[in-house]
């Protein structure tokens, strides 16, 4: 047995209640979010057969998927998603459940208000019945999306039936050169990997370029880690991490703190661990990335050219090149910079939180929005959004012609009435450019929010560091 | 849940890579407040057009495919999203088993939750049941779960691996949360163990609604 741990070793064997003899473990689940799509099965189960939550002081929910992100004092119009919205309430009360209501302050995307309430930290074990869950290891803890069957599972014994994953380093080493964010980094990271290239494993981000991002710019690279086939990204608990956490509301008060810190300085990976995968970059090599086809692997440097299926050795990569061009309605060979965009959406789990309005806002100051474009920022939360219009954010866009929106997950799941018409294309800060995603027929190209504000302003895709100051 | 034994009928032949859980199941069926009628949103936007008519090429579309109980399909399939109304709609479909090279790690294991059969087998092996389905006169194929087996239409017979964990699973329709909680003490002598080393973590719980709220 091994002596030298990785931080996910330590998480995760620091939460093994119980081996079974076909090879998985019991873990318990310390923390789980939950929100209106996925957790009426659990909940309904758990009525039919009189079950109660075990720890509800685990669990936090908030309605953030098919809520509208116009006027929130109407009642939503669509029927299944009004049931949807009324069944989470309804449950929540039965259950005994922290809700945080649509109209209140702090309501937001889900994977944005863990953090902002200070529910995600180093070392715990976080699941939550949605893949993007994976954002939240950004503060190193083992965080990871469940089903549905799996979200009654946690909420009944408040554990879950695990096989131990891999673990795989990815090292990023160097300095992000400017303009150039971790939505790029992670972009360029599954380019280099593949949608499967984590399968199997759980990621651990290390490397300089990693520890000079931002928590915020941790989240976004950890929330597509499950774009690059791994269910979990973490990157180790530091300054920046403890700074962040401190004197959140669900985080470790005051005279709990130095315990928690004492611990959470544990954590990091011993230096001599070792790893099943390893996968490095060079920070300073990253320019800005766009999304051509329709995998989030499908990406190139901006001044990339859309690939060309004749030059694919396997016939089944060339096929599947051939069908992303013609959905996408691009041609091989075409440079990126001469894609036009009929929309930009600039928010998600991924890029809404208030340095991606900040750089939206900075490109967009001064400018307006190209002829037949249009434009929505969706603040992530509540709190990003007040945070925002304080700095006078919501001003400069809406005077370039944005749309200023409330909080939720809006274009980026199309599951809310934001969604695109058939054959639109779109700059979005989003994590998914699958067929269909954001509308029937709809064209997602995944981008930086600056990116996104400046394909918007230009009606096209450029590299937004060569934009006029 | 059901249990899975075996199964006979058309299989279907997929032959695309990553085919990911928007394609298996668009997001317009995530509205849905129940698990039932899901099988008409499986591989909605392959099988109708955008005014909601038959696609005839597509193969669910054709017959015999239209019974279809067998996938056979490509690397990665049912990567993205953790919806779980992908296995949902494959089995309200009637399909309960897929055969392919990978799969993506979220939807193994929801598939593994609602008793639908996922076979991972060498690609070339994959390929040759993919020709073999590709003709409806011969894509006729029984699974046995239990003696690992595909059984084809000629008679020839192929073998798969299968880990003990979820075989059991699968054919025993076992339920997790009922073996789960019979370990009740074990859960409850591990809460206290880390209440000690992390009391930040036992919060007090202020009744439905509210979070606690606190600075900042």
């Amino acid at each position: 047995m091994r002596t030298a741990k990785t931080l996910f070793d330590k998480i995760w064997e620091s939460h093994v209640v119980a081996e079974n003899d076909d090879g998985t473990s019991l873990l318990y689940i310390d923390m789980h979010l939950t929100h209106e799509v996925t957790s009426w099965p659990g909940f309904e189960n758990m009525r039919l057969n009189g079950r109660s939550v075990h720890r509800t002081d685990t669990v936090l929910a908030v309605p953030d998927h098919v809520i509208p992100t116009t006027s929130r004092s109407e009642r939503i119009a669509d029927d299944q998603a009004r049931i949807q919205f009324e069944t989470l309430i309804k449950n929540c009360q039965e259950f005994g459940v922290s809700l945080i209501p649509l109209t209140d302050a702090r309501q937001g995307i889900v994977h944005i208000i863990g953090p902002e309430q200070g529910a995600t930290q180093p070392g715990i074990t976080l699941v939550c019945g949605d893949s993007h869950t994976a954002t939240h290891g950004a503060f190193g803890c083992l965080a990871f999306g469940i089903g549905s069957s799996e979200v009654e599972h946690v909420l009944s014994t408040q554990t879950l039936v695990q096989k131990r994953p891999k673990n795989m380093r990815i090292a990023v080493n160097g300095e992000l050169p400017f303009g150039v964010t971790g939505k790029d980094m992670i972009l360029a990271i599954i380019g280099a990997i593949g949608t499967a290239g984590g399968t199997g494993h759980v990621v651990e981000y290390v490397g300089s370029a990693i520890r000079a991002l931002s928590m915020e710019g941790r989240m976004t690279v950890c929330n597509m880690t499950i774009e690059g086939g791994a269910r979990a990204g973490l990157i180790a608990p530091d300054e920046t991490t403890f700074q962040y956490i401190r004197g959140r509301p669900l985080a470790p008060s005051e005279n709990q703190w130095d315990a928690a810190m004492t611990y959470w300085k544990t954590l990091p990976s011993d230096e001599d661990a070792a790893y099943d995968k390893e996968v490095r970059l060079d920070a300073q090599k990253i320019v800005p990335q766009v999304t051509w086809g329709t995998s989030p692997e499908d990406v190139i440097p901006i001044h990339g050219r859309v690939p060309d299926p004749a030059a694919a050795t396997d016939e089944q990569q060339r096929d599947a090149i051939q069908a992303a061009i013609d959905y996408m309605g691009l041609s091989a060979n075409q440079p990126i910079t001469d894609i036009k965009v009929d929309r930009a959406f600039i928010g998600s789990c991924t890029n809404g939180r208030i340095e991606d309005v900040r750089a939206a806002a900075k490109v967009a100051a001064g400018r307006k929005l190209a002829d037949g474009v249009s434009a929505m920022v969706v603040p992530g939360s509540g709190l990003v959004k007040a945070q925002a219009e304080a700095e006078g954010l919501d001003k400069i866009l809406t005077q370039a012609g944005f749309e200023w929106r409330e909080p939720g997950c809006s274009m980026c799941i199309a599951m809310n009435g934001d969604i695109l018409e058939p054959g639109e294309r779109c700059a979005s800060t989003s994590n998914r450019n699958f067929k269909g995603r954001q509308g029937r027929d709809s064209r997602t190209h995944l981008v930086s929010p600056a990116m996104a504000a400046a394909a918007a302003i230009e009606g096209h895709f450029v590299d937004v560091r060569d934009l006029a100051p | 849940m059901k249990k899975f034994r075996a199964i006979s009928g058309a299989a279907a032949p997929l032959n695309m890579i990553n085919v990911d859980t928007d394609q298996i199941i668009p997001k317009q069926y995530l509205s849905a407040i129940t698990r039932a009628g899901l099988g008409k949103g499986l591989f909605h936007d392959f099988r109708y057009d955008i005014d909601d008519n038959e696609n005839p090429d597509f193969v669910l579309n054709r017959e015999p495919y239209r019974d279809a109980k067998i996938l056979i399909a490509s690397e990665n399939f049912g990567c993205g999203s953790s919806r779980e109304h992908a296995p949902w709609s494959l089995d309200d479909f009637g399909i309960r088993c897929v055969i392919a090279p990978s799969f993506a790690d979220i939807f193994f294991n929801n598939c593994v939750k609602n008793g639908v059969l996922l076979i991972v087998m060498d690609d070339s092996k994959v390929r040759q049941l993919m020709a073999i389905a590709e003709n409806p006169q011969t894509c006729n194929m029984t699974v046995n779960l239990d003696a690992q087996t595909v059984a084809l239409a000629d008679g020839s017979i192929v073998s798969f691996e299968i880990d003990s964990f979820r075989k059991r699973r699968l054919l025993e329709g076992l339920d997790d949360i009922g073996i789960t909680l019979q370990r009740k003490d074990e859960i409850t002598a591990f809460e206290a163990k880390q209440k000690s080393l992390m009391p930040w973590l036992y919060r007090q719980q202020q009744g439905s609604g509210q979070p606690t709220t606190g600075k900042k």
